[in-house]
């Protein structure tokens, strides 16, 4: 029987709409914090982008095409996509699923773990969405934004929210307890964050490290985001996008099985 | 529905070479309070956890409310309600959204689980604590609210894994109350405890389980008339151990020495109160039998982690 049991935890992820009471469940929790979240998730880049963007900027006038507060600001729309959707996976799913137990509460109602962790991953793509909103509206309001192509940056938040997202979960899973994610902050968010082009081309870098950045799903989603706020379709648009949802499901098909392997024993 | 309620047969459940559920075998029915008891580690709440499908055992069938488990196991939970052992509340919530939030997870209409809220705090005694938040409550409150939110989808089966563990006497009170009540009410309810008192105020029907099989099954004054001798005297102090070899083993039925306490089972007290009179500064207490010699007598003296 043994053979079968780890099968069980192997399958595919159960893709079911049950996860929505599950989702609606944090989106009530985060409404009555919202203003120190949606603080949290925009302070960092928007200091970063307006220290470096006006600062590094005036030395340097234009990157890319546009100046480079523009530049560092898509740059620190997808960064921060990628931040609060880690966030979410790794520290607050965390404290749901262990220190809570709120997930247990959960599966013991009709509703499966696949549902619970689809819940998780699609709210945590959701809040990607939310700090790329608040992000896109500073840049907006900074005279920044020239296109209304700039909106499908948002749709883009979501699917770097799924890819990261995914990441954090397969971090929760294996997961002692908080100080463990701070590995993933070393050595994925880090050299994500230096080597994808948020601060600066990829192209100014040796050719091998290009070449390294173009397996970095962060790197694809700043490819779509650029063009998008200079107002102009991106090239190689599904090549970016498959590879971002390649990141993204096979990162969660492992996150569930780990954590079937967590709870369900 | 007619037939058990929950009717388990042969489960097995191994953890690498350990199996810690041996082929256990057991049938609850409407409207009985049943209650798993047996020490640390003797697979309580694994069984429980095969039971609501969230581990795949390794054998044997489980029929839950009608339904095949682990196969149909989503559908049998939503005529189940669970009060898990640790307390699982949304502390973000309050009293009332957390029974609205988790009544969601039964797809229950919102107007149904509003209708549903006030007579359920009325049970749990949290009548005006609707918009209380559940960090203010006391572990009595909060216990009695997770009973409430197992309510919510209006169970045919009841299951509470040691539901008193670390309440106060008021508070387990408190919540016997509210158990008795709901059977009344025709609920059936699986409860696993190591407390006896809890048993025995509450089971209509109890199983003994150790080491994963099941050692004794039965209404508890069955069980204490096939299991163990009627009247039990504790003779304590440093004379205990001297008085139990030289005169107690003679008069009892059955004697076990634990510490400096002489534990003495007899048919008939009588003989041993006689002899205990002789014996000035020996305190002594006699009482009638109770789940407690029931349960040391078939799983042991010895400690369990």
């Amino acid at each position: 029987m043994a053979h079968t049991i780890v099968a069980s935890t192997l399958r595919f992820p159960t893709l079911s709409l049950r996860f929505v009471p599950v989702w609606r469940r944090n989106l009530l929790v985060w409404r009555k914090l919202a203003v120190a979240s949606i603080l949290g998730n925009i302070a960092d880049p928007l200091l970063y982008m307006l220290a470096l963007g006006y600062g590094i900027g005036s030395m340097i006038g234009e990157v890319g095409g546009m100046s480079y507060v523009a530049f560092i600001g898509t740059g620190m729309v997808c960064q921060s996509a990628m931040f609060t959707s880690s966030f979410e996976g790794m520290y607050s799913a965390f404290s749901r699923m262990h220190v809570q137990r709120t997930w247990e509460a959960i599966i013991n109602a009709p509703i499966a773990l696949d549902d619970v962790m689809l819940a998780e991953w699609v709210w945590c793509a959701t809040k990607a969405v939310m700090s790329t909103a608040a992000i896109l509206v500073v840049i907006e309001a900074l005279g920044f934004g020239h296109t209304w192509l700039a909106i499908f940056i948002l749709p883009l938040g979501f699917l770097v929210g799924l890819c990261f997202g995914a990441f954090g979960l397969v971090m929760n899973a294996m997961a002692p307890g908080y100080d463990f994610f701070t590995y993933f902050f070393t050595l994925v968010l880090t050299p994500m964050l230096l080597f994808s082009g948020v601060y600066f081309p990829v192209e100014q870098m040796p050719a091998w490290l290009a070449a390294v950045a173009n397996v970095l799903p962060l790197k694809h989603a700043i490819d779509i985001a650029r063009p998008l706020m200079l107002g102009r379709v991106p090239d190689a648009i599904a090549l970016h996008v498959v590879v971002i949802l390649a990141y993204a499901f096979v990162g969660y098909w492992i996150a569930m099985v780990l954590t079937r392997r967590r709870l369900l024993k | 529905m007619t037939g058990p309620i929950l009717r388990v047969a042969e489960l097995r459940k191994r953890y690498g070479n350990h199996e810690v559920v041996r082929g256990l075998s057991f049938a609850i029915h409407r409207g009985e309070c049943f209650a798993l008891l047996g020490p640390n580690g003797a697979g309580k709440t694994t069984t429980l956890r095969c039971c609501l499908g969230l581990i795949d055992p390794d054998g044997g069938t489980i029929d839950l409310v009608g339904e095949p488990v682990p196969k149909a196991a989503r559908e049998a939970r939503i005529r189940v309600g669970v009060v898990p052992q640790m307390d699982n509340l949304d502390p973000d919530f309050t009293v009332e959204e957390n029974l609205l939030v988790y009544g969601g997870y039964f797809q229950l209409p919102r107007q149904d689980l509003e209708r549903r809220i006030a007579p359920l705090l009325e049970f749990a005694g949290l009548a005006g604590k609707a918009k209380t938040s559940i960090r203010t409550l006391s572990g009595g409150m909060k216990r009695r609210l997770t009973l409430a939110r197992a309510l919510i989808n209006d169970p045919d089966l009841l299951i509470l894994d040691e539901p008193t563990t670390g309440l106060d006497p008021q508070a387990r009170h408190l919540i016997w109350d509210g158990l008795r009540q709901l059977l009344k009410q025709g609920k059936t309810i699986l409860l696993t405890t190591h407390f006896m008192d809890e048993a025995e105020r509450l089971a209509t029907r109890l199983a003994v389980i150790d080491h994963g099989t099941m050692i004794a099954c039965d209404a508890p004054r069955a069980l204490l008339a096939q299991y163990v001798e009627p009247e039990v005297v504790e003779v304590y102090g440093e004379a205990a151990k001297t008085w139990a070899e030289t005169r107690g083993r003679a008069l009892a039925n059955r004697l076990e020495l634990a510490g400096e306490t002489a534990f003495c089972y007899a048919n008939d007290a009588a003989p041993l109160l006689a002899d205990l009179a002789t014996h000035a500064g020996v305190r002594y207490l006699h009482r009638p039998a109770n789940l407690e010699d029931l349960f040391i007598k078939l799983t042991g003296r010895e400690l369990r982690d």
